[in-house]
C-alpha cells in the first residue's frame, strides 16, 4: 500500500514520437481536431502492439471497440487504450482503419489477451473479422442474427428516426405502440439460408460432441466418466442473472470454460447513438444498476472532457460527486460479499446483514436524488439538485416522520457510526471462518501478469496485487486532495478478492470522513456549471473517460460530430472484461469453486451485456 | 484453535437473534406504532428492520419520482378553475429520453394559429424510465413527479397509455405530496400563480399574483362548483378509483370537495381536505400524522 500519488507519466508525446520514427510509413497522427493518438497501418498492427507493449511499458489495453464513420470518410476504425499499469498515466491511444465492405484488422488477442472478448464484440455488432483470433463469433447476439447492428446504416426493428427527438411526438403526437406497427414474428430477420428448423444452438452441439467423446455407456461395462460438458446457467442462482458457463469437466475437475452471455442484451449503445447526450445520463443508471451515481459520474466527467472549456464543475459539485461515488462503492462491496457467501453456501444470512446497511444508503440516495437505485443524479457540468435540508416525507402514510432528520446529522451518523459498525461486523462474521478460509484460500488464482495482460480491472486486479487505481492512476474529480489507500493484496484468490473488499469499504469511509467537513463548508455554493439547455451540443471529436468504479473500471469512449446526439457511444464495461480470464481461472479447479469464483469476480448482468 | 473462527461468527448471528428478541418483547402489541416503526428504521436499529408490505409502507421522500403528471389548476380555484399549467411548448417531449411522451398541440379554432394549451398529452408509462427530466426541464413547472407507484395492472393497453385526463391533478396535490418542493417553486415564479397568467394579469392591470387562494380563506363551506367538479372529476381521479367513480354517481354535491374527493363520492371530513391513500389530510396544514395504535386498520 502506498500512501503518495503515483508519478505521473508525461512523455506521451516523446513516446509518440519515438513510435512514428520506429515505423516511419505505418504510423501517423491523428490530426482530425478534437482527435488524439495515432493512425496504424493494419499491416503494422500486431507488431506495433507488440512494440509499445515490450519497449514502451504499455502493458495493459484497456479498451478496445470501432466506431463507423458512415458519411464522415466511409470507414469503419478499431480505436484502441493502451495504459502503463501499474504506474498509471494518460492512455496511448492508436487507431486501424478498415474498409467497410471488407473489414479485416489483425487480431491482438495474442499480445493482449483482454482483447479477446472486446474483439469478439467488435466483430459481433460491426463485423470487423480479426484475422488471428482464436475464437472469433457472435458474443453478444445468437448465431442467427441478420446483419451487424452497430453499423450506421443498420436499422432496428423499432427504428423510427435516426436521431432523438423523434418529431412524431410533438406538435402532432398521436399516441401509438411501437409494437403495433412491428409486431412480434414480424421484427426478426435472419441470415441468408438460415432457417429456423435446421438451427441448433452452438452450445448443443458442443454438449452432444462432449458426451460422445468420453462416455459409451454401453460399450464401457466399467462405466468411467471420463469427459462431460455441463450447462451452468442461463437460469442458475449462482450466475447473479441471466449468464451461462459451459463447462467440460473429468471427473469433477474442470478442463475448460466458456461464458455465454448476451441474454440481457439490448444494444445500449445503439439506443445511446439514437439518444440525446442528455438522454444517455438515466440509461447509464441501468448498466450496473447497483452503482448507478458512480456510472453518471463516469459518463459526465467523459462528456466533460469533450465539452472543455464551455463547462467548469463547481467545487461542492464535486465533493457531492465524490460522496456519492464512494457511498456507491460501499453499497457495491456490501452486495458483492453478501452474495459472494450465497454462492459459499452460507444461504443469506451474511447477504441480508450487508443489504440492511445498504439500505441506509439507498434512503439518502432516494430522499437526493429521487430514487434508490435508478438515480440519474449527475449532469453534465455538475449534479442535479442539491441535498436536500432534511430527509424527510410528507406523504400521510403511518410512518411519516420515519425520515425527517437532518441530512447533515444523518450522513454523520452514517459514516461515523453505522457504516464502520457495519462492516466490522461483517469482518467478524466472516473473516475468520474456517470454512471460508478453506472455500476461499488458494482457489481462483489469478497471479498479476496474467490479471494485468487480462485487462482485469478493479477488485479482481487489485487483489492479484498490483496497486493500479484510476483515482490515483489518472486522477479526476477531487480525489488528488483526498487522503486514502490503494488497497492491494498479493495471492489473487477468492479470499483476497474478499478481504479486498472489506479494505476498500474501510478506505471509502475514510473519504467520506474528509467529504463530510468540506460538505458542511460548502453549503450553499453552487452545484451547477453547465449549459442549463435541455439539449447540449458537444464539439467534435473524441474522448475517452474512466472513472474507477466499485467493479472495475468503467470507461466511455464518445465521439460527437457536433451535434446534440453522440456519434459514437461506447462503454467499456468491467463486468464484461473481467470476465475474459475467468476460463484461465476455473481450470483445474473443482466443479463446485466456479460459483464462488464468478462470484468472487463481482459481475453485474446489466453491464456485461449492455 | 480450529473452529474459533466459525464460533465467533455464530456469536454474530446468536447476537442479531437476542436483539430481535428483545426488540419484539420491548415492543410487544405495537408493532406497528409509528414511534416504534421510526426507532426501527432509525440508523440506531440493531434488531429487525423488515417493512410488512402493505400493510406498512415506508414513506417516500418528497424529491421520489415515479411516473409524471400534469398540474392543474384547483377545481374550485375562483379565477381559472381547472385550467392546465402546460402550454405545449414540447420541452418535456423533447428531453424525454424514451420518448414516450407525445402531445398534440392546440389550435385555436378561430384564427388557426397554435395556442399555448396542450390538446391531447399522452404519457406510455410502461416506457417512461422514471428519469424526471421531464419535471426538470418544464419551464412552467406544468409536470411533476407522482408518488403513486402502484401501478401495476392486468393490461398494458388500456391502463398504461395515460391520457391527458388521466395525468391531470390539481395543484392542491402536488403541495400536499412535496410541500417543500412546491413553496420552493412557487417563490421561484414570483407567486402562486403560473407563470404566463402571471404576465397576462400584469398586462391587464392587475396584481401579477395572487395569493394561494386556498391558504387565504381556509376551511368555510362554500356552494361547490358542482357542474366543473362533475364535468372534470373523473379526469383528475386516479385510475385506481375509477371503477368507484363510476359506481358512485359523481353527482353526489360534495361540498367544495376537490375533484378526487368528488369522484370518490366520499365527503370529506373538513372542506378543502384530499384523499391520500386511505386517509385525509388537510392540504394546506402541515401535516401531522394520525398516530395508530396497535393493528388498527
Ligand atoms: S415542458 Fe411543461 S409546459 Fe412544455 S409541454 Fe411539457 S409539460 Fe407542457
Ligand atoms: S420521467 Fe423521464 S421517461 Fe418518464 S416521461 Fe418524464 S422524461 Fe420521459
Amino acid at each position: 500500500m502506498t500512501d503518495q500519488v503515483l508519478p505521473q507519466v508525461t512523455d506521451l508525446p516523446s513516446t509518440v514520437a519515438a513510435l512514428k520514427e520506429r515505423f516511419p510509413n505505418a504510423v501517423k497522427d491523428d490530426t482530425r481536431s478534437g482527435y488524439q493518438g495515432v493512425i496504424v497501418d493494419p499491416a503494422h498492427l500486431t507488431e506495433f502492439a507488440r512494440v509499445i507493449r515490450d519497449e514502451f511499458g504499455f502493458n495493459y489495453l484497456s479498451s478496445v471497440t470501432a466506431v463507423d464513420y458512415l458519411g464522415h470518410g466511409d470507414h469503419l476504425e478499431v480505436v484502441y487504450h493502451a495504459y502503463r499499469v501499474p504506474s498509471g498515466g494518460k492512455p496511448l491511444v492508436f487507431k486501424a482503419q478498415t474498409d467497410r465492405n471488407d473489414a479485416v484488422v489483425p487480431s491482438l488477442v495474442s499480445i493482449y489477451p483482454g482483447a479477446d472478448f472486446q474483439e469478439r464484440e467488435a466483430y459481433d455488432l460491426y463485423g470487423i473479422h480479426f484475422v488471428g483470433h482464436p475464437n472469433l463469433k457472435r458474443i453478444l447476439l445468437w448465431e442467427g442474427f441478420e446483419g451487424y447492428p452497430m453499423r450506421k446504416d443498420y436499422h432496428e426493428a423499432y427504428y423510427e428516426q435516426e436521431t432523438k427527438p423523434f418529431d412524431s411526438r410533438w406538435p402532432g403526437g398521436h399516441v401509438f405502440r411501437a409494437e403495433e406497427y412491428n409486431p412480434f414474428g414480424h421484427n426478426v430477420r435472419y441470415p441468408a439460408g438460415f432457417t429456423l428448423d435446421d438451427y441448433k444452438p452452438v452450445a448443443e452441439e458442443q454438449l452432444q460432441q462432449g458426451m460422445a467423446l468420453g462416455v459409451d455407456i454401453m460399450g464401457d461395462p466399467a462405466f468411467r466418466t471420463d469427459r462431460l460438458i455441463v450447462n451452468l446457467g442461463p437460469h442458475h442462482p449462482s450466475t447473479h442473472g441471466v449468464f451461462r458457463m459451459m463447462v467440460a469437466l473429468t471427473g469433477e475437475t474442470i478442463e475448460s470454460l466458456e461464458p455465454v452471455m448476451g441474454y440481457l442484451h439490448r444494444n445500449h449503445e445503439k439506443i445511446g447513438e439514437r439518444n440525446t447526450w442528455y438522454g444517455n445520463m438515466p440509461f447509464t443508471d441501468r448498466l450496473d444498476y447497483i452503482c448507478s451515481m458512480a456510472n453518471n459520474l463516469a459518463y459526465a466527467i467523459t462528456v466533460e472532457q469533450m465539452m472543455g472549456n464551455q463547462v467548469s464543475v463547481p467545487y461542492r459539485a464535486e465533493v457531492i460527486r465524490v460522496l456519492m461515488a464512494e457511498l456507491t462503492r460501499i453499497t457495491n462491496h456490501l452486495w458483492a460479499i453478501g452474495f459472494l457467501l450465497n454462492d459459499l453456501g452460507a444461504f443469506f444470512t451474511p447477504a441480508l446483514y450487508a443489504i440492511q446497511t445498504r439500505e441506509y444508503i439507498l434512503d439518502f440516495f432516494e430522499a437526493t436524488a429521487g430514487s434508490r437505485m435508478m438515480c440519474n443524479y449527475m449532469r453534465i457540468g455538475g449534479v442535479a439538485k442539491d441535498l436536500m435540508a432534511r430527509i424527510r416525507s410528507e406523504a400521510a402514510l403511518i410512518n411519516d416522520k420515519v425520515r425527517d432528520m437532518d441530512t447533515m446529522e444523518y450522513l454523520d451518523k452514517l459514516i461515523n457510526d453505522r457504516l464502520p459498525r457495519s462492516i466490522d461486523e461483517l469482518d467478524e462474521l466472516l473473516s475468520e471462518s474456517e470454512i471460508i478460509k478453506s472455500r476461499c484460500i488458494g482457489v481462483g488464482l489469478l497471479p498479476a501478469e496474467m490479471a494485468i495482460a487480462y485487462s482485469a480491472s478493479g477488485p479482481l486486479l487489485r487483489a492479484s496485487g498490483v496497486p493500479y487505481d484510476i483515482r490515483r492512476a489518472d486522477p479526476y474529480s477531487i480525489y488528488p486532495e483526498l487522503e486514502f489507500d490503494i488497497c492491494t493484496r498479493p495471492n489473487g484468490d477468492i479470499y483476497d478478492r474478499y478481504y479486498l473488499r472489506l479494505d476498500e469499504m474501510r478506505q471509502s469511509v475514510r473519504i467520506l470522513k474528509q467529504i463530510l467537513p468540506r460538505l458542511k463548508d460548502t453549503q450553499g455554493q453552487p452545484i451547477f456549471g453547465g449549459k442549463t439547455s435541455y439539449s447540449i451540443k458537444v464539439p467534435a471529436g473524441e474522448a475517452y473517460g474512466h472513472a474507477e468504479n466499485p467493479k472495475g473500471e468503467l470507461g466511455f469512449y464518445c465521439v460527437s460530430t457536433g451535434g446534440g446526439n453522440p456519434w459514437r457511444y461506447h462503454v467499456r464495461a468491467p463486468s464484461f472484461i473481467n470476465l475474459t480470464p475467468l476460463g484461465e481461472m476455473c481450470k483445474g479447479q473443482k466443479v463446485a469453486d466456479v460459483v464462488a469464483i464468478l462470484g468472487s469476480i463481482d459481475i453485474v448482468l446489466g453491464e456485461t451485456d449492455r | 484453535m480450529y473452529g474459533s473462527g466459525i464460533l465467533k461468527g455464530l456469536g454474530v448471528t446468536f447476537r442479531h437473534l437476542i436483539t430481535t428478541f428483545i426488540d419484539d418483547i420491548q415492543w410487544l402489541g405495537r408493532k406497528r406504532d409509528v414511534e416504534v416503526f421510526q426507532q426501527k428504521q432509525s440508523l440506531a436499529n440493531r434488531g429487525l428492520v423488515t417493512v410488512e408490505y402493505p400493510e406498512e409502507k415506508l414513506a417516500v421522500p418528497e424529491r421520489f419520482r415515479f411516473t409524471p403528471f400534469l398540474i392543474t389548476y384547483n377545481q374550485d380555484d375562483p379565477d381559472y378553475p381547472g385550467k392546465d399549467w402546460c402550454t405545449s411548448c414540447g420541452i418535456c417531449a423533447k428531453v424525454c429520453p424514451p420518448q414516450c411522451i407525445w402531445i398534440v398541440r392546440g389550435t385555436d379554432p378561430k384564427t388557426g394559429r397554435p395556442k399555448p394549451e396542450p390538446e391531447q398529452f399522452y404519457i406510455d408509462i410502461d416506457i417512461c424510465m422514471n428519469c424526471g427530466y421531464c419535471a426538470e426541464y418544464c419551464p412552467f413547472d406544468a409536470i411533476k413527479m407522482d408518488h403513486n407507484y402502484e401501478l401495476a395492472s392486468y393490461d398494458r393497453t388500456s391502463t398504461h397509455i395515460h391520457d391527458k385526463a388521466r395525468l391531470s391533478r390539481e395543484i392542491r396535490y402536488w403541495q400536499s405530496i412535496a410541500p417543500t418542493i412546491a413553496a420552493e417553486e412557487e417563490a421561484a415564479r414570483g407567486g402562486y400563480d403560473h407563470t404566463d397568467v402571471q404576465k397576462a394579469r400584469k398586462k391587464a392591470g392587475l396584481e401579477p399574483s395572487r395569493p394561494d387562494p386556498l391558504k387565504v380563506k381556509p376551511a368555510e363551506p362554500e356552494p361547490a362548483p358542482v357542474a366543473v367538479a362533475v364535468a372534470e372529476a373523473p379526469a383528475a381521479a386516479p385510475q385506481a378509483e375509477a371503477p368507484k367513480a363510476e359506481a358512485a354517481p359523481a353527482a353526489s354535491a360534495a361540498p367544495a370537495a376537490p375533484s378526487s374527493a368528488a369522484a370518490d363520492g366520499e365527503t370529506p371530513p373538513h372542506p378543502g381536505w384530499i384523499k391520500r391513500g386511505k386517509r385525509w389530510i388537510d392540504p394546506n396544514a402541515k401535516v401531522e400524522p394520525v398516530r395508530r395504535k396497535g393493528k388498527s386498520e
